[in-house]
């Protein structure tokens, strides 16, 4: 039985095919990284994984399990958890506030006993903080615990963002460009977490990334894709030196 | 300037800061309680409008400040209590069960709305309330065998476990009890998981989604309770007005109650109190004020929707954070004198990015 | 036959008003993504204008009608510049409260105005009652004027926006403000002119409305079926207003005709609500999807 399994995932937007009969397997506790020049069709693949978009045809499997079609909050409760491209934080809430709504998972109180404030909600509440303390005591993002987030400067945002998809406790975390808008220092940081997290929290990690230096340092695999089809995969430096790749990305060779 | 050090998590989750918010809550408790012996009765009667719009406005507030969703027909909620109330009344049903009942009814109203509104967002859904507003005046006004239609109802004074509401004070006491009880509550879930799950919805579907919210229940638990306190006041309303029509439910009065929200300051409760204070304070000004202008304009009937409009239009101009956050604002100058500088609440300047495209 | 013909045509008729108020407000939601609440009111205020251009200063009526435009075109986008601009970058509902404040100080200060009030007032039009008859069903010259005068000012509105830069600014302006600007569009003085024209659209509407409803300071809020009527035809779209506008009028026409009485009220809302439903989009609007 495979981790996660994705089956001849296809869309098509009117008369335009983003993605063309892709297939892939990714093995748990690996960390597989999906690349490609622009337009390539890779955060639309990640949204046909979460769920977001429905796709034209193929299939996805989650351990096992036929996830097609399922709505985006199912796929969360099952433990799959996303970040955004363009950051979709909740911007007019403390960013602990932000983690504790990614704990909503784990949230079993009902609605009754929350109106009376019952002790099993204080219990709960005090349960749910204490995770999130942990997850901000492993992204080092003590000193933003009660600030806006709205007035956060970039870095600190998708740090942010990659906590809140932690808090949710996931087995699969799908990263969308983690690195994008980073400097080299944040890039950096960003390395040493994707591996604690592979390492210390035995999450699988899939992520769409650009920056061929992270993506050699920290994947088990890569995906190479281009115009919305498969062109190669592989290891890192398999697929690096694959000339199909390098044709994609470079250009044929005169 | 007092700071906060926090040494456990419960500080994050107790009702109070500290000390200092339990006197000044406290002063506040007291000087409620105390205010029937104080004031002359009509005040007192003021006193209980403020109250039922308090719970109108918190009502309000958690759908249209907490979760982000808009309703102009929010009135239809209030007549279906109002209603329920009276006719319940006149059967001989006692108050607590009739008053349980609005709230039942109004909260499947409520309901009812919701799941429609489900996929709808912004204007859609404004317009949408709206017409279901529209819709239930005009149900009201023709199913004249059950509310009298045009003529209106008449309710008698409420007998509540043997005591006769029959004074201000009295009735003044108990919708205190009730807004106390339901402020509580409605803090008590904005402190849990269901709280943020609203908050979330507001801010990104996308992202809550994402997060496990199951968006169509939390939207509709949203529209339920918004609708089922909406209820409640307007049960409380008729026996207050001790008479009601159709014309008191219209789109004008969905319309005053979505300003009260805004002009109080969006995403607070405190907003919501502030709101009702000021809907309810206004003509009285307005009424004060006109001893002091020249007579042809004071005569007008136009004066106070033109002053409702210029006072709304100038808060969402120059204080969108709305009367709480003028008080916030106050409050913060006098607590870090002098530290105070005017670009601390500033936004940032905007562009407008298409809604269409959210 | 004729029962049928006529209630189509009257129902046309009050249609072409609702279109009218809907294209107002469609044009200013195109440019700002604002919904102007305040359009049936500046309706109301264009028919005042009218009224006074003819009875109080003697004008004939097509001057009066031309004296209105300018006045209500000037109007508009005064209240652009004094009022909405301030606030364009905040949340959209925010935008639509103020129009609504703005709806509340034009109401109240008809009312307060001397020589206006609270009264009805009729504008003396140069058809008024003539009656028309079109294969068997009678028209008062005054519905035909309605659909005639409201044809033409849709091809002058096709004409400006399909063939002039301003209607393709307005509609890069409307999704993307700032990219806009990065453009070299004038923004501001797009919207500014954007209400000018939509304020001198809703007089139009309010002077062929004149002769069916009278002038007085509540004409605005039929304008409030105008919201129907643009969902209906998808908001966003002008053709879509129109032909919203029209499918509402007939709608009520022949609810009021051959359904129990008061469900020609709200008609256009239950039509609204199933609208809203089935499919939110309307007939021509576009059905836009959030990219993450």
């Amino acid at each position: 039985m495979s981790f996660f399994k994705v089956e001849n995932l296809s869309i098509q937007f009117g008369g335009v095919k983003a993605v063309s009969n892709v297939s892939f397997e990714v093995r748990q506790g690996e960390v597989f990284t999906i690349i490609g020049p622009n337009g390539a069709g890779k955060t639309t693949i990640f949204n046909l994984i979460s769920l977001i978009y429905p796709p034209t045809s193929g299939r996805i499997f989650f351990e096992g399990r036929e996830i097609t079609g399922m709505t985006p909050h199912r796929v969360a409760n099952l433990g799959i958890a996303r970040t955004f491209q363009n950051i979709e934080l909740f911007e007019h809430a403390t960013v602990l506030q932000n983690l504790l709504i990614g704990r909503h998972n784990h949230a079993r109180t009902s609605l009754w006993q929350e109106l009376l404030f019952l002790p099993a909600v204080r219990r709960a509440e005090l349960a749910h903080r204490e995770a999130a303390e942990k997850v901000i005591d492993f992204l080092e993002l003590q000193h933003y615990r009660d600030s806006f987030v709205a007035g956060l400067p970039y870095g600190v945002r998708k740090v942010v963002e990659l906590a809140r998809a932690l808090c949710i406790g996931p087995k699969l975390l799908l990263l969308d460009e983690p690195s994008s808008g980073l400097n080299p220092e944040e890039t950096d940081d960003m390395a040493f977490w994707i591996e604690d997290i592979k390492k210390d929290l035995g999450v699988t990690v899939l992520m769409v990334e650009h920056d061929m230096s992270l993506v050699s340092r920290v994947s088990d695999r890569v995906l190479a894709l281009s115009q919305g089809e498969m062109l190669s995969i592989g290891t890192s430096r398999e697929v690096q030196g694959d000339p199909k790749v390098i044709e994609a990305y470079l250009g044929k060779q005169e | 300037m007092r700071f906060h050090f926090k040494t456990d998590y419960d500080q994050d989750i107790r009702l109070f800061k500290d000390g200092v918010q339990v006197f000044w809550y406290g002063l506040l408790a007291v000087c409620l309680l105390g205010l029937p012996l104080v004031l002359p009765e009509y005040l007192v009667g003021q006193m209980v409008f403020i109250l039922i719009y308090c719970i109108i406005g918190l009502g309000l507030m958690l759908l249209i400040g907490f979760t982000g969703q808009i309703s102009l027909g929010h009135a239809a909620f209030l007549a279906v209590g109002a209603y329920t109330e009276a006719l319940l009344q006149a059967r001989g049903v006692p108050f607590a069960v009739s008053l349980l009942a609005a709230a039942l009814l109004s909260g499947a109203a409520g309901v009812l709305v919701g799941l429609p509104a489900l996929r709808l967002k912004g204007i859609y859904l404004a317009i949408a309330t709206m017409a279901f507003g529209f819709i239930v005046e005009e149900i009201i006004t023709r199913w004249e065998h059950v509310t009298g239609g045009n003529s209106g109802k008449q309710l008698k004074q409420i007998d509540f476990f043997g005591v006769t509401i029959d004074s201000d004070a009295r009735f003044y006491y108990l919708c205190l009890g009730l807004t106390a009880v339901i402020l509580l509550g409605l803090i008590n879930l904005m402190r849990s998981p269901t709280g943020r799950a609203f908050v979330a919805i507001r801010d990104s579907e996308i992202s809550a989604q994402s997060m496990g919210i199951h968006l169509a229940r939390y939207k509709t638990v949203a529209f339920a309770l918004s609708a089922m306190l909406t209820g409640v006041a307007g049960a409380l309303y008729a026996h207050k007005l001790q008479f009601i029509s159709p014309e008191q439910f219209n789109l004008l009065v969905s319309i005053e109650m979505a300003t009260l929200v805004f002009i109080g300051g969006l995403g607070s409760f405190h907003g919501a109190i502030f709101g009702a204070a000021f809907i309810i304070a206004l003509p009285q000004v307005i009424v004060f004020m006109k001893d002091y202008l020249p007579t042809a304009v004071a005569q007008q009937t136009g004066l106070q929707p033109t002053i409702f409009g210029i006072i709304l239009i100038c808060f969402l101009l120059f204080e969108p954070l709305g009367i709480y956050g003028r008080w916030v604002k106050i409050r913060t100058y006098f607590s870090l004198f002098p530290f105070y500088r005017r670009g601390m609440f500033r936004r940032q300047k905007a562009y407008m990015k298409s809604d269409r495209l959210k | 036959m004729a029962q049928f013909l006529q209630l189509a045509l009257s129902g046309i008729a009050i249609g072409c008003v609702y279109a009218l108020v809907a294209l107002g407000f469609v044009l200013i939601y195109k440019a700002t993504e604002t919904v102007n609440f305040a359009q049936g009111d500046l309706m109301m205020l264009g028919g005042f204008f009218a009224y006074t251009a003819t009875a109080v200063m003697g004008w004939p009526y097509w001057a009066a009608i031309v004296f209105a435009l300018a006045v209500m075109a000037a109007y508009g986008m005064l209240a652009e510049r004094i009022v909405l601009r301030p606030v364009l970058g905040q949340a959209q509902f925010t935008v639509v409260m103020v129009t609504i404040g703005v709806g509340y100080v034009m109401r109240g200060v008809v009312t307060m105005m001397p020589g206006w009030g609270t009264d009805t007032y009729k504008i003396v039009t140069p058809f008024a009652e003539k009656v028309v008859n079109l294969g068997g069903a009678a028209i008062s010259l005054e519905q035909l004027m309605i659909i005639l005068m409201t044809a033409a000012l849709c091809a002058v509105l096709f004409g400006f926006f399909r063939f002039t830069r301003i209607g393709i600014a307005m509609q890069a302006a409307s999704q993307n403000q700032l990219a806009a600007y990065y453009m070299g569009i004038p923004v501001a003085r797009i919207n500014t002119l954007i209400w000018g024209l939509s304020a001198a659209v809703a007089t139009f509407a309010g002077i062929l409305l004149a002769p069916i409803t009278f002038v007085h300071a509540n004409m605005g809020f039929i304008g409030l079926k105008a919201f129907p009527a643009a969902v209906v035809g998808g908001f966003g779209s002008i053709p879509g207003a129109i032909a919203g506008g029209i499918i509402i009028g007939l709608v009520e026409s022949f609810a009021g005709f051959y359904l129990p009485e008061g469900i020609k009220d709200i008609a256009a809302y239950i039509v609204v609500l199933i609208v809203l439903m089935v499919k939110p989009s309307g007939l021509f609007g576009e059905k836009l999807r959030k990219k993450v």
